[in-house]
């Protein structure tokens, strides 16, 4: 094993074309500390002038070892973890690690906790494009998007802030429901969402969709066939961009997500056009999800009764001896998940974020593994940007829409 | 067990001599690893266009083929999915590589063997992918440490400082 930074081109043979060996093209390095890789994203360009030949991305230098990590926390203890993997959607991964474990010890939710939870997901996800549309935006030069995304995303931190005490860790979305209710101001906070963000989509379109300048970057640029997609595991906005209708929202529904209406658009195209025509329309989409859980909120407990798997509420715990003990227990040994292994997934703003729980029977997770969206995604990377320029490389990347988060983990 | 995934399982079952298991609604099936690839590429063909994700657990020290290799797999068409458990002994874990199936496994395998060791025979790019080219070990193993620092209060911070592995220049 060598360190790249220091072999020569003969170890790279396999990796280069045979041009790079003789010296006939240039290797060169494009981050990891480069504005346009979003996060510590290296790649290694073998360039023949200003055509890039080979792609090479070298990942890792977020790697935090989450997984190791889990291993040895309690399954409640371990949640935290899973807000800082792709921290660009905290809620979307603590409802699939609150789903994996529900599924593996068998606890129901209630069905306001699975409202919220919606909510809390589309909100997210709609956060989450809205960085992607102002990075992306901001690598090809068009920096007042920029500036209108980070403005509006505020509003949707504050709601995060308003549920959970956090503007982004949130772990508010913990096995068995939520934490606890949202307060009151919640509902007029997130209708004011729903008055406003519909015209500010059709601003930022106002801004992009038609651009000469924004079409001249975009249109026919880093093309995938849904054939190539496919066979490299390439899952949302990426997916469907190349014309295949997978959602896991609509497709495998989980959290109440069937009793919603809302249409999941695919363009044929494949390019970096086609992504940014998916993503601005499933802004929309979400939207519209928001406020139909919104309107159909039922009252209820927010938490599953099951004092076994989750805590009781505080309010008990001073009156009730049982419910002391339940707190007790569960705070300072866990509790115990039966023996068996299961993978359950969402459909996160990058795609299916999966993730494969394994018991033993004890109160920690014998194996946790993260099956991240952008893994995957940006494997293939490289065969979108065989043969294109540099320039273009930039939009590229901008269009995958990785969280080098949720690649390292 | 679902109505289209029954006939699917039953000829892997005929095929492969082995025996599904099923844990909430989930099916997985124990497949040799010498025809590992041979199975990927008939489940591929019967549908499942995506490897959705390549894991694996160390079991040791409690079970003698150490390592359990795992492929989740997805069907997009039929809306299925699918698991393969493959066993690898503890001493030079090795497994044919997949690459030529799912191109995704390319990635998939270099994490397995920079996390626990498994070399996959064939691979294109054998490196180390989240790791450090020059790290040593395989961290995701049972016999790994987690690793922690020692916390220092005043009064032992000097003692503690001089046992301290602090970075060299």
């Amino acid at each position: 094993m060598t360190d790249l930074q220091e072999v020569s081109v003969d170890d790279l043979k396999h990796l280069v074309s045979e041009r790079a060996v003789k010296g006939e093209t240039m290797l060169l390095n494009m981050g990891p500390q480069h504005p346009s890789t979003h996060g510590v994203l290296r790649l290694l360009l073998e360039l023949d002038g200003e055509i890039v030949v080979n792609c090479i991305p070298d990942v890792g230098y977020l790697h935090t070892g989450v997984e190791k990590n889990m291993e040895a926390k309690t399954y409640q203890k371990a949640e935290v973890m899973s807000d800082r993997l792709d921290y660009m959607n905290p809620p979307g991964n603590n409802l699939a690690y609150s789903m994996a474990v529900e599924k593996l010890v068998g606890l129901d939710v209630p069905p306001r906790a699975q409202a919220i939870r919606v909510i809390l997901a589309e909100l997210t996800r709609f956060q989450s494009h809205l960085v992607w549309l102002g990075t992306a935006a901001l690598d090809l030069a068009a920096m007042s998007v920029f500036l209108y995304c980070f403005r509006e995303r505020e509003y949707i931190l504050d709601i995060m802030e308003m549920c959970s005490g956090q503007r982004m860790m949130t772990t508010y979305i913990r096995p068995g429901g939520v934490w606890r209710d949202v307060p009151v101001e919640f509902e007029a906070a997130v209708r004011q969402i729903l008055k406003t963000f519909p015209r500010r989509v059709d601003e930022y379109e106002a801004l992009l969709t038609r651009n000469p300048l924004w079409l001249d970057r975009t249109l026919g640029i880093g093309k995938i066939s849904a054939e190539d997609a496919l066979n490299l595991g390439v899952t949302g906005p990426l997916l469907r961009a190349s014309g295949v209708k997978w959602d896991l929202r609509k497709d495998q529904p989980y959290s109440g997500y069937d009793q919603y209406d809302f249409v999941v658009p695919t363009h044929p195209e494949g390019d970096v056009y086609a992504r940014y025509l998916v993503r601005m329309e499933e802004m929309r989409q979400s939207l519209r999800i928001v406020e139909q859980a919104l309107n159909q909120m039922p009252y209820g407990p927010v938490r599953s009764n099951n004092y076994k798997f989750v805590p009781p509420p505080r309010a008990e715990i001073g009156v009730s001896m049982e419910a002391l003990i339940h707190h007790f227990k569960l705070w300072t040994e866990g509790f115990e998940a039966p023996k068996g292994a299961i993978y359950s997934a969402v459909e996160s703003p990058r795609g299916e974020l999966g993730v494969y729980l394994e018991s033993d029977g004890s109160a920690k997770p014998y194996r946790v593994h993260w099956r991240t969206p952008s893994f995957d995604n940006l494997q293939s990377m490289p065969l979108m940007c065989k043969g294109v320029l540099v320039a273009d490389l930039i939009a590229i990347i901008g269009s995958v829409d990785i969280v080098l988060g949720d690649i390292d983990r | 067990m679902e109505e289209k995934l029954a006939p699917i399982v039953q000829r892997l079952e005929q095929d492969y001599g082995t025996q599904a298991s099923e844990q909430s609604g989930e099916v997985s099936l124990v497949i040799p690893s010498e025809k590992i690839v041979a199975a990927c590429q008939q489940v591929r063909e019967l549908g499942f266009e995506q490897l959705s994700t390549m894991t694996a657990v160390d079991y040791w020290p409690h079970e003698d083929p150490r390592f359990h290799v795992l492929y989740q797999f997805t069907s997009l068409s039929l809306h299925l999915s699918l698991r393969f458990r493959v066993m690898v002994p503890g001493v030079n874990p090795s497994l044919p590589t997949v690459t030529s199936v799912y191109r995704n496994a390319d990635w998939r395998e270099r994490e397995l063997w920079d996390m626990f060791g498994i070399k996959f025979a064939g691979h294109p790019d054998l490196r180390r992918i989240l790791m450090p080219a020059d790290w040593e070990g395989h961290p995701l193993r049972k016999d790994y440490p987690l690793g922690y620092e020692e916390p220092q209060f005043t009064f032992n911070f000097d003692q503690i400082s001089l046992r301290k592995p602090y970075a060299k220049e």
